[in-house]
């Protein structure tokens, strides 16, 4: 647990050390959320969370359906507004590190019928590079053709959209955060609804992200493969749980307190823990 | 300006003439039953479907002009005219259905192709009936945005009549269209055949529309299939409540409207009417009980004020730093925190109330995990409000003693 | 056919009625890719009220208080309709639906009540539209084209609705990347830093201020018409949005040009000398394309929808 600890018993007084302490440990982290409190009306979907994300390391945001996990993505990336809280990337706010973060939102949240190609699709994650006007040169051709590659997907280039199973459009969409060279990848349910090939080669890909030194983040539902895909782990219920290494965080324990009556113990006796 | 009052205190009144009465009494019966009829459409998610139905219907109204003439029959018959309309405005609404099934377009596209296509094509036929009848007025313009001067006597009752069938459709019909505009999957599950109560729900909105043409006019009649139930849903949660309030408002709104109209027989009648029920519907929006923009503000901003306040002071309780300036504020202004930010007398004693309410909000939702209540555990509600006593006393208990996390429940 | 009489009363209408339909097509393409067809429908409603009320304020029907007008009140409508979804929770086309026919309504009757009797400006035009009175009187033949003289004497609305044509085809060329971007995926672009919610905005905008241009050509609501037939079986054509606006700016074209010619000369061919409303031609060719193309159109369908 990363917490910045004094003891609670310790007196009730919030001091400015500990306030510079942890903006030094934000400015350590690939990415920092502080006191994130989001509320769809009149109930928050996200509550308060802190949460730490060390460079290097590969973490799973796990938690029950409803329990705000994706939410709490969207507002580390600013898609949707905070109620209150604070967003540290590489030390620096949200906006000052957009090239620094690509993001790879759920499957499900484009219209797939839009009327395009798989290649210009992977392009679109050349975007801040090209902007309004900028010439695209054959080498910015090659390095999307490139990342298609990367994910197996490099006879795709000329398909329409529309004929990808789901699993090649999940592809797609990583080659589109690949194209983008960020430090910090953001990935919404990647393995939601894809083929067991796919899932392979995503969280290859994945591995060896994290093999070149940058930061993953997938908001994850299969508990099965918490401990073979992640080093990491946020356990969320609109509150957080617990956060650290799947070592030592990703344990019954923790799992009843995030997913309670819901997950029957049976199941979690099948399940690969960490103790 | 006082003539006009007296005109329209008698239309009010119902004593502007016979006919005028008649209007009034017809709009009214009209608007009760779009305001109802309106409440399933828009409760279905399909309000704007009516605008393609209603634009629909202009070339019907032409071609049984046309037809009515080559016949030798008086072109201006209002139940010719309306028969004509319902024949093109099913077309329109075949058009958009087929149209959303056969190919990759959505509905919104259909909708909008089938209104605009259908108008224009009606507005080509308009230019061919005026230059036929050289001269002579053949009052289809009235249709576009209504108007009730020169209304006949049994136009009026054509109107009025109508307005009763519908009520009493929607009055046989209420039940199977509530379940399937509520929830069609279990609608259909206890055996109600939901693809003919849509067809069926779709019939009523179309006749309400063609019986309204004279009227609103085909540009604005479906605001009186939307704005009162938009209107009514602002009231309440409650179906047949939110259709009793909508079948109210569209009367009152065609009630007043024909009234206004009728002192003012140069405007036309539609867009009156439209105004009137707009202004109900402003009137809803701000000062609904539930879903008005007053209280919803106020309640907003308190749930705002009561969460920053919440999270500073668990942050204060577990001595951890607070960056969010208006959690800041919140905290300063109750003097719970001093303006350096330490925590005041007051303020840690709140601290450790709200830290023992968490604990307790947490023990509560291990014990109640799988209660739908359980939600209200939200730690923004004092505990009090969602607990008995005895409750708390338990859950204090359990408190005192390490809880082993995951024991049965 | 092609003569003096053609270049005097057909070639500006023709000209006003192809350029109005370019303008609304080319933001039409996105409406109906963003699921916002009915955005248009509710944008062509509230045309009318901005006019007027820009009329009442500035007394003139000069093209820029008129343009501000209209692009102010599809703003407002944007808004409220946003405000009314928002507050009182309740489904986008409902909300719509509420204020485009309430503010319709507050602009017919701001019209019927204002004394507009000096200018061109009534309620059965911004219904149908008034095409074939856009004339170019001053005209003796083709030469007229070159004869300064002549050219000065064009009807106002074709240099505007030029004007219009050109500053969306360029702003669309220039905001290409950030339109498809945003319009495909807009929570990806947002993470970009796009402004998104602005990119939404200026749509709307944009669209507006064709609707007014094309307001004077063919009324409120066969503008629609424009907004949505030829993006629509543009949709069904092919497979690539670049494609797809191509194939749209043709339909609209051939919409515009097919529509009056038909209007005007179609009544002929029965032996009636009266031409009938160029507008409703125009929208009535538009969507006998959009039939045709989804009868016939080779990307018609989605993968797995069933023939039919």
């Amino acid at each position: 647990m990363s917490r910045i600890v004094t003891p609670p018993a310790l007196g009730l007084v919030a001091t400015r050390e500990a306030e510079a302490e942890a903006r030094a440990e934000a400015g350590r982290a690939a990415l920092a959320l502080r006191e994130i409190t989001v509320s769809y009306g009149e109930s928050p979907a996200v509550f308060s969370v802190d949460a730490t994300f060390p460079r290097d390391s590969l973490v799973a945001i796990v938690g029950p359906n409803g329990a705000g996990k994706s939410t709490l993505l969207k507002a580390a990336l600013g898609i949707v507004p905070r109620l209150s809280g604070t967003v540290t990337v590489f030390g620096m706010p949200l906006e000052r590190a957009r090239d620094r973060i690509a993001y790879v939102p759920q499957r499900a949240s484009v219209d797939w019928d839009f009327p395009t190609r798989v290649i210009d699709v992977v392009m679109m994650g050349l975007y801040r590079e090209l902007g309004l006007l900028g010439l695209v040169r054959a080498s910015h051709r090659e390095r999307a053709r490139a990342c298609l590659a990367r994910v197996g997907m490099a006879d795709f280039a000329e398909r329409q959209i529309g004929q990808l199973s789901g699993g090649q459009q999940q592809r797609v969409f990583l080659a589109r955060a690949l194209a983008q060279g960020a430090d910090l990848y953001l990935l919404d349910e990647p393995f939601a609804g894809v083929d067991a090939a796919t899932e392979k080669a995503i969280i290859d890909v994945l591995k060896e992200l994290k093999a070149e030194a940058r930061t993953v983040v997938c908001v994850h539902h299969d508990l099965a493969t918490v401990t073979d895909y992640f080093d990491r782990v946020l356990l969320i219920n609109t509150r957080k749980v617990a956060e650290g290494p799947v070592a030592t965080t990703f344990t019954g324990a923790n799992l009843q307190a995030t997913y309670g009556g819901r997950l029957a113990s049976a199941h979690i006796d099948q399940l690969k823990l960490a103790d | 300006m006082s003539t006009s009052l007296s005109v329209l205190a008698d239309a009010l009144l119902l004593q502007g003439g016979y006919n005028a009465a008649l209007v009034a009494i017809g709009a009214a019966l009209l608007g009760i039953a779009a305001g109802a009829g309106g409440t399933f459409l828009f409760l279905r998610k399909r309000a704007l479907v009516s605008d393609a139905i209603a634009h629909a219907t202009l070339p019907g109204v032409g071609l049984a002009f046309l037809a009515m003439v080559a016949f030798g029959l008086d072109g201006r018959s209002l139940i010719g005219l309306i028969a004509g309309s319902a024949l093109s405005a099913a077309a329109g609404l075949f058009a958009v259905e087929w149209i959303t099934r056969r190919t990759r377009l959505a509905e919104d596209t259909a909708i909008g192709a089938v209104l605009s296509v259908f108008f224009g094509f009606g507005i080509v036929l308009l230019t061919v009936i005026q230059t036929q009848s050289q001269g002579r007025q053949a009052g289809l313009e009235g249709f576009l945005l209504g108007s009730t001067a020169g209304m006949l006597f049994q136009d009026a009752v054509v109107i009025a009549v109508g307005g009763v069938l519908a009520i009493a459709a929607l009055v046989a019909l209420r039940r199977p269209m509530t379940m399937v505009a509520f929830d069609p999957g279990f609608a259909a599950a206890t055996g109600v055949n939901t693809g003919r109560v849509d067809m069926a729900m779709m019939m009523l909105v179309l006749a309400v529309t063609v019986t309204g043409l004279k009227i609103v006019g085909l540009v604005l009649i479906v605001a009186l299939l939307i704005i009162p139930a938009v209107a009514a849903r602002l009231w309440s949660e409650r179906t047949d409540r939110v259709i009793l309030a909508a079948g109210a408002i569209g009367g009152v709104s065609g009630y007043l409207g024909a009234a206004i109209s009728a002192a003012a027989p140069g405007l036309p009648t539609g867009p009156i009417i439209v105004l009137v029920s707009f202004a109900l519907f402003l009137g809803s929006l701000l000062f609904a009980p539930q879903r008005g923009v007053l209280a919803a503000a106020i309640r907003h901003r308190s749930f705002q004020l009561r969460l920053h306040r919440r999270q500073g002071l668990l942050s204060l309780a577990r001595s951890e730093p607070i960056f969010d300036p208006l959690t800041l504020r919140v905290l300063q202004r109750e003097g719970l925190i001093r303006t350096d930010r330490v925590a005041t007398e007051d303020g840690r004693a709140a601290a450790a109330r709200a830290l023992r309410d968490e604990r307790r909000f947490e023990i509560a939702r291990e014990i109640h995990r799988d209660d739908p209540f359980a939600h209200r555990y939200d730690g923004l509600t004092p505990i009090e409000d969602v607990m008995t006593p005895d409750e708390i006393a338990e859950i204090d208990r359990l408190v005192n003693r390490p809880l082993s996390v995951g024991a049965p429940a | 056919m092609m003569g003096a009489e053609f270049v005097q009363l057909s070639l500006t209408p023709i000209l006003i009625g192809t350029l109005s339909a370019i303008a609304c097509a080319l933001p039409g393409n996105f409406l109906i890719l963003r699921r916002q067809a009915l955005i248009g429908d509710a944008i062509s409603h509230v045309v009318l009220p901005g006019i007027v009320v820009a009329f009442l304020v500035t007394g003139s029907l000069a093209s820029l208080p008129m343009l501000a007008g209209a692009a102010g009140a599809a703003l407002v409508a944007v808004f409220l309709i946003e405000t009314i979804r928002r507050l009182g929770r309740i489904e986008p086309g409902a909300a719509m639906g509420v204020v485009f026919t309430s503010m319709f309504a507050g602009g017919v009757l701001l019209l019927e009540q204002s004394d507009t009797s000096g200018v061109h400006l009534d309620v059965e035009h911004a219904l149908m539209g008034n095409l074939e009175s856009l004339i170019w009187f001053d005209a003796t033949g083709w030469a007229s084209l070159l004869d300064p003289a002549a050219v000065a004497g064009l009807p106002p609305e074709l240099p505007r609705i030029a004007l219009v044509a050109a500053a969306i085809t360029v702003l669309m060329l220039v905001f290409w990347r950030p339109l498809k971007l945003s319009t495909f995926d807009e929570g990806f672009a947002a993470t970009l830093g796009l402004p998104v919610r602005l990119i939404g905005l200026a749509l709307v905008a944009v669209s507006a201020v064709a609707a007014v241009a094309a307001f004077d050509a063919v009324g409120s609501i066969i503008v629609i018409a424009m907004f949505i037939c030829p993006p629509a079986a543009a949709r069904l054509m092919t497979e690539r949005l670049e494609h797809q606006v191509a194939w749209s700016v043709l339909f609209a074209t051939l919409a515009a040009v097919l529509g009056y010619v038909l209007a005007g000369y179609g009544p002929l061919w029965f032996g009636s000398p009266n031409a009938v409303s160029a507008a409703g031609m125009i929208a009535t060719v538009s969507g006998a394309i959009l039939a045709i193309a989804c009868i016939a159109a080779p990307h018609r369908r989605r993968i797995g929808q069933p023939a039919g």
